[in-house]
């Protein structure tokens, strides 16, 4: 299926945002697809501080792909990772059979062209308005005659149901309005694959599964692979086929949804059902408490 | 005590070094961006709107009420000498040698500088920088260059406005207010003012200024820490750098430009 064909069954009478369930499942169920991404022995740190320690993931074609794991621990590193604007200190990132650190500029440039990124804040463009923000990519790096610009934001903007706030500025714009424009802005050029950085934090239990529903449609109805990087399990886990659960730099746990509810890991029993606390107390580390109370008499 | 003092100087030295040499590469990237932007004039032109256009009001006024002490206090010391009617001579100079490019580039500073590093700096704290990064366009390209060569373009002008301005507004006070003859005041100006001597040379110095101001802008602005407080640090810097940068300049150039004075 073409990218176009798939935006207008999105954007066409099939449009209704229910969350078909079913679908990622199905996928999940096939045989093994071929990896899109493949991260192998991945090492970085920021200073002394190291963030990933041997990381190996696979991102297969046309699957969800969660990462998921405590703040801090590096998700949206390993993003930056793996768009090339951060060098891991060992280890490679291939991408569609490239390894990126290993591009030239403009080589680079070019893969990056195959690939959206969603941020947490959207990144939209303050000084241009909804239409120009989703423009902008086609302007950048096509030569194409105003007309079929016209026609092709307004498939995008169809697709995440915006096309009637082409004329608002982003701050205009609610959180949750935001990401969907910046999601049609990285749909604007094709790409192979788009990568979700927290893309449900801080939103309305109706946006979030607005985001919810349409990150899995797009998914499925462009045939694109995508990474979700979060730390909001139980949205997350609806949609992805295969989960990453990342901490201190290493990956402790990885499977379906399913796999990993039934983990015996007592660290990602804690993390996927949100205790306070266990492998990751409650309490930071502090003397006892009786002394430290009778201490000050 | 003093072995930590050493230390610190050494840290400081070292940090100071290292960042002139990131500013320098910098630079670089910048400099090997500007030749595309004849594909884009009007990001560049959209940044002159912002940087010279809108910065004419502060530069027009200032313009003129440097010109109108500059007529006063010159009025009442050449008085002294009877020379009152080498005022013109004494306002032009002043305003085209060095009041002109140095008020002028700290005002620039002062207003276009500092708005051109917010700009930069909240782009960068709100990810619309590595967001065009991801959308392999290249933000140097994209945003920085056109600011810096609005910046580049836009100070020599609004020198030669505020000089202008200036000239006119010890006019109004030596000839309008005081009762120099008009005459002595056009005629001396034009005898005495050289136009490579004196003219160009404060172009040289706008240019140089208009290259350093914007420069340290678009740095402050791109290496800003992505947070609320590091915009206005950045911004804070970019102020404070500018002025030393001018004043320290200005003193050089000064110093090449008219040794025979």
């Amino acid at each position: 299926m073409t990218a176009r064909a798939g935006l207008l069954r999105l954007a066409c009478p099939c449009r209704g945002l229910a969350t078909n369930d079913s679908g990622g499942r199905e996928i999940a169920n096939e045989k093994q697809s071929p990896s899109l991404v493949e991260i192998r022995d991945l090492h970085f740190a920021h200073g002394a501080r190291e963030i990933m320690s041997g990381v190996d993931l696979d991102f297969q074609e046309g699957r969800i792909t969660a990462i998921m794991g405590p703040s801090g621990s590096g998700k949206t590193t390993l993003l930056k990772l793996i768009g090339g604007q951060l060098r891991p200190g060992r280890g490679s990132v291939q991408v569609d059979g490239k390894d990126v650190h290993r591009l030239r500029l403009g080589a680079l440039y070019d893969l990056r062209k195959r690939m959206g990124m969603l941020f947490q804040t959207g990144a939209l463009l303050t000084d241009l308005d909804v239409f120009e923000n989703v423009a902008f990519p086609l302007r950048a790096h096509t030569q194409l005659p105003e007309a079929m610009v016209r026609d092709l934001v307004l498939l995008k903007l169809e697709a995440v149901g915006l096309r009637g706030a082409r004329h608002l500025m982003p701050a205009q714009l609610s959180g949750g309005m935001a990401r969907r424009v910046a999601l049609a802005r990285a749909l604007a050029l094709d790409p192979m694959m788009i990568m979700y950085d927290e893309p449900f934090t801080g939103l309305d239990p109706i946006t979030m599964g607005t985001i919810v529903a349409l990150i899995r449609k797009v998914n499925d109805a462009l045939g694109l692979t995508s990474v979700v990087v979060s730390h909001d399990v139980k949205e997350t886990v609806t949609i992805a086929d295969y989960v990453y659960v990342i901490a201190d730099g290493k990956v402790v746990e990885s499977g379906t949804p399913d796999t990993l509810k039934r983990s015996s890991s007592a660290w990602v029993q804690q993390f996927m059902q949100g205790l306070p606390d266990g492998p990751v107390p409650f309490h930071y580390p502090a003397p006892d408490y009786a002394s430290d109370l009778l201490g000050g008499a | 005590m003093l072995l930590q003092g050493l230390q610190g100087l050494g840290r400081s030295v070292i940090g100071g070094v290292t960042k002139l040499g990131r500013a320098n590469l910098f630079m670089l990237r910048v400099l090997a961006a500007v030749p595309g932007l004849l594909r884009t004039p009007g990001l560049v032109m959209a940044q002159i709107y912002s940087v010279g256009v809108l910065s004419l009001l502060i530069i027009v006024v200032s313009g003129l009420f440097v010109g109108m002490v500059l007529g006063l206090q010159g009025y009442n010391t050449l008085i002294g000498f009877g020379a009152e009617e080498s005022l013109g001579v004494l306002v032009a100079l002043s305003l085209v040698r060095e009041l002109g490019p140095v008020v002028g580039a700290l005002l620039f500073g002062g207003r276009a500088g500092s708005a051109m590093s917010a700009e930069i700096g909240l782009m960068k704290a709100t990810q619309q920088l590595s967001g065009m990064e991801m959308m392999a366009v290249d933000p140097i390209r994209q945003v920085v260059a056109p600011r810096f060569v609005a910046g580049v373009i836009s100070l020599p002008l609004l020198v030669a406005i505020f000089s202008a301005v200036g000239v006119y507004g010890g006019y109004m006070v030596g000839v309008g207010l005081l009762g120099v003859d008009a005459g002595s005041f056009w005629s001396q100006m034009q005898s005495k003012v050289l136009l490579q001597e004196d003219v160009l040379n404060g172009v040289i110095k706008s240019v140089v200024f208009g290259v350093v101001a914007s420069w340290i802008a678009v740095f402050e602005g791109y290496e800003a820490a992505p947070t609320s407080e590091g915009v206005s640090r950045a911004t804070t810097r970019t102020v404070v750098y500018t002025s030393l940068a001018v004043l320290g300049w200005d003193f050089i150039l000064t110093g090449l430009m008219f040794k025979e004075a």
